[in-house]
């Protein structure tokens, strides 16, 4: 299944001999390439050596070296390990590199967010604008030289907390009690929202000629940041002709936090209760993506009985998401509460399991390099195994007799088109939607990590790429799901729940990894760049919400206004997540 | 035949609402309690639990398991008339390994020597900041620092605990974490015999 990485890295370098070379940094891997030829090695990357599937594009600042850098992750999707091949550039503001959005249009959100937050203009992208930062901010944020509001320190531990540690606010510090930097010629006072203008002259390249000749009038509707179905405040503006929608630009960023900077501040270990805060719904998944990622990077073992806890819970966790997402999406498509209710019943109970192995329902914090947090007592793996063989099967099969034949339910999802498989993998959609589009990806299978090659299960697989399949496809996954916990359930050993001794402070090796887990919502993956020091040099989150949102454009484009939500709701976003 | 479908389903739902009232009669014929009862409530969050699945908070309230987590507290051992005990010896790892930093500490210094003697002058935790975690109580090494089950703690003013306000007596941990307290005491007790054996060891050569 798993072609040898070696064979392609000698094919690359000597199928341009010119302009790539090997990165020969210790501890780093693929291809550095050159920026003029960038466009031609991708092209080749996707059309010659099949790796079709472009998950992640992000920025590095290496200061010291005064290099930027941008990192692509390229990966088949019929399974098999990655290709990294990255860009460098002088340090400058703005560093130019061209755009890949013509090769893979799923890069454009994160190309975007690169320009945002790095100051690497991509030359050539359509549509380049701030996505998570205000237009009135100043400067570009992850640049190592950026230095936030009520700045404390460069990396955590503060020294101010102890031995003198005397609690002090931070905003006392600073006499007006802001810290706010404007960029020149900008005066908040007088502040007209100009991205707008951007905004909808960005939709204006949807605008359709009506064939007869009629004087028709598009609108433009604004949906959100209030609005009950976008999930939370994700503002979406959609340009309407009649009832059909022509051209659609979602707007995000109100959650904001720059959770990449966050980490830099933070010891490796500090990142993981902050993980728990990307996607809320499934701390667990999130956690398992990052440890395995710091894993990686320090090479050490997993306990054996770690394994299976980290399955067992990875897997609750997508039972319980994808509850959720039924509830959820039937709610949007205006079925209020009842079914969304009888979802969260189930979901309480995992929780309530959650909460007796790792203290918190939802904020989990429970993974730990080498192994988990503590132990499952004996009389909690006797509620996850009454929950697993006796329950959720049955309420999985009375949600199905519940609402799958519903007529209304039906009309509403059978036969809407949502996205074919080939423009899923053009645009990086991953997860449920790529596969309910019939592409069998599931990084379980395609590029298994932790233990996942021991168990026996099925890639949830659906052929018309409709709402419908879309809909159904979270029931088959939550089949799966039980299948893999039975196995896991039966096979799990006893043992030391951790390989390494708690520590508070891990000594990680210098290099780069990229790690990814199936999270219930699509790849989740975790690159981090460690220089040996206490805290990541480079730490950066691809989390599937805000990739397969890239994808929305295209899958509502032609679709009725009213189809929207539900549309929206498929691609299953969290805001969390999504704005970071 | 249309609305097939939706009869299939609202059955669904019809035997959801009677569940309720045949839970209820069980209950009764049986003698029980279903609800204001631990035996209620507990029934209700189990895998049997049928028809009605809501607690009436406040006048029921979920069962937090032992490892629930919310704030962190000091422990302090009650020692000879009164005197608290407090276990924590600003060390300084719970401030170190806090993510949000939310953890302040002040040494105390000994008036004669200057040199720093095992005990926290002062110790904030803003509990506005803290992301309840439970790092800080995961990686004491004096089980010092533990995490609260009390969870209602909204007030109109910010939440700054000081030392008098974090320290709680041992006997308080031991009853919301029982399981926890007497492993800890266990380990306590061996390492407390086996330094014992050694001193005797050493003083018998």
């Amino acid at each position: 299944m798993t072609a040898p990485a070696s064979t392609t890295t000698v094919d690359l370098i000597a199928r341009f001999p010119n302009s790539v070379s090997a990165d020969a940094r210790p501890g780093y891997a693929g291809f550095i390439v050159n920026k003029e030829s960038l466009l031609e090695v991708a092209t080749a990357i996707r059309d010659e050596f099949g790796y079709d599937l472009l998950t992640a594009v992000t920025g590095a600042d290496y200061i010291a070296e005064n290099k930027m850098e941008v990192v692509y992750h390229a990966y088949k999707t019929t399974g098999g390990p990655g290709l990294v091949f990255r860009v460098q550039v002088e340090r400058a503001d703005p560093v130019e590199v061209p755009s890949l959005v013509g090769l893979w249009p799923g890069v454009d959100f994160q190309e975007r967010e690169a320009w945002d937050l790095y100051g690497i203009k991509f030359t050539g992208h359509p549509d380049l604008r701030r996505i998570l930062m205000w237009e009135g901010f100043e400067g570009h944020p992850l640049r190592k030289d950026w230095k936030e509001a009520f700045f404390e320190e460069e990396a955590k531990p503060f020294k101010s907390r102890w031995p003198d540690g005397q609690h002090s606010y931070v905003e006392f510090k600073n006499p007006f009690r802001d810290n706010l930097n404007f960029p020149k010629d900008f005066d908040p006072e007088k502040y007209q929202p100009e991205n707008e203008k951007d905004l909808y002259s960005s939709l204006e390249r949807f605008s359709t000629q009506t064939e007869d000749g009629l004087k028709t009038d598009q609108i433009v509707v604004n949906m959100g940041p209030h609005h009950p179905s976008t999930h939370g405040v994700l503002r979406v503006a959609v340009k309407l002709e009649g009832e059909t929608i022509v051209g659609l630009k979602p707007v995000m960023g109100y959650l904001h936090r720059n959770h990449d900077k966050i980490g830099e501040r933070n010891t490796f270990l500090q990142n993981i209760p902050y993980t728990d805060r990307l996607d809320y719904f499934n701390s667990m998944s999130n956690n398992f993506g990052y440890v395995t990622t710091i894993e990686k990077l320090m090479n050490i073992p997993v306990a054996e009985r770690a394994e299976y806890i980290r399955v067992i819970m990875a897997e609750l966790s997508r039972i319980q998401n994808h509850f959720i997402f039924i509830g959820m999406l039937i709610n949007d498509l205006g079925s209020m509460y009842t079914p969304s209710l009888y979802a969260f019943e189930e979901r309480e109970l995992i929780l309530d399991i959650f909460e007796a192995v790792s203290g918190a329902r939802m904020m989990c914090n429970y993974f730990r390099f080498g192994g988990v947090a503590r132990d499952v007592p004996d009389d909690v793996m006797q509620k996850i195994k009454d929950l697993v063989y006796d329950r959720i099967a049955a309420k999985t099969d009375e949600m199905e007799r519940f609402l799958n034949e519903n007529e209304v339910l039906v009309g509403r999802l059978k036969g809407v088109r949502m996205i074919n498989a080939e423009d899923a993998i053009r645009y990086s959609v991953t997860g449920p939607v790529l596969r309910a589009a019939g592409v069998p990806y599931d990084i379980r299978r395609a590029d298994p990590y932790s233990i996942y090659d021991r168990f026996d299960f099925d890639v949830a697989v659906r052929y018309n790429g409709d709402m419908y399949d879309n809909y159904l496809i979270r029931f088959d996954e939550i089949r799966q799901s039980l299948r893999i916990l039975e196995q896991a359930l039966k096979q799990i050993p006893e043992g030391p729940i951790n390989s390494q001794k708690p520590q508070y402070q891990v000594r990680v090796p210098a290099g780069e990894a990229y790690g990814r887990v199936e999270s219930p919502k699509g790849e989740l993956a975790y690159y981090v760049v460690s220089n040996g020091k206490p805290n990541p040099y480079r730490y950066h989150v691809r989390p599937p919400s805000f990739v397969n949102l890239t994808a929305i454009e295209h899958i509502c484009k032609g679709s009725k206004i009213q189809d929207f939500v539900a549309l929206l709701a498929m691609l299953d976003i969290v805001m969390g997540e999504l704005d970071r | 035949m249309y609305g097939k479908g939706i009869l299939k389903g609202l059955r669904v739902t019809w035997n959801r609402f009677w569940n309720t009232y045949i839970e209820d009669i069980s209950w009764l014929l049986q003698g029980k309690k279903r609800y204001y009862t631990k035996e209620g409530v507990e029934h209700r969050s189990s895998k049997n639990t049928r028809g009605i699945f809501t607690v009436q908070y406040p006048e029921e309230q979920l069962i937090a398991p032992e490892e629930f987590r919310y704030v962190p507290f000091l422990v302090y051992d009650e020692g000879a008339e009164g005197k608290k005990e407090v276990r924590c010896t600003s060390c300084g790892i719970c401030a170190k390994v806090c993510p949000p930093q939310c953890i302040w500490i002040v040494r105390t210094n000994d008036p004669n020597t200057g040199r720093p003697i095992p005990q926290p002058a002062e110790f904030y935790i803003d509990m506005d900041i803290c992301m309840n975690c439970g790092f800080c109580a995961e990686y004491c090494p004096f089980d010092a620092i533990k995490m609260d089950h009390e969870f209602d703690i909204a007030s109109y003013d910010r939440n700054v605990y000081n030392l008098e306000k974090l320290l709680k007596p041992a006997s308080y941990y031991a009853e919301i974490r029982p399981l926890n307290y007497a492993r800890e005491e266990e380990a306590r007790k061996a390492k407390e015999a086996a330094k014992a054996a050694k001193a005797e060891a050493s003083a018998s050569a």
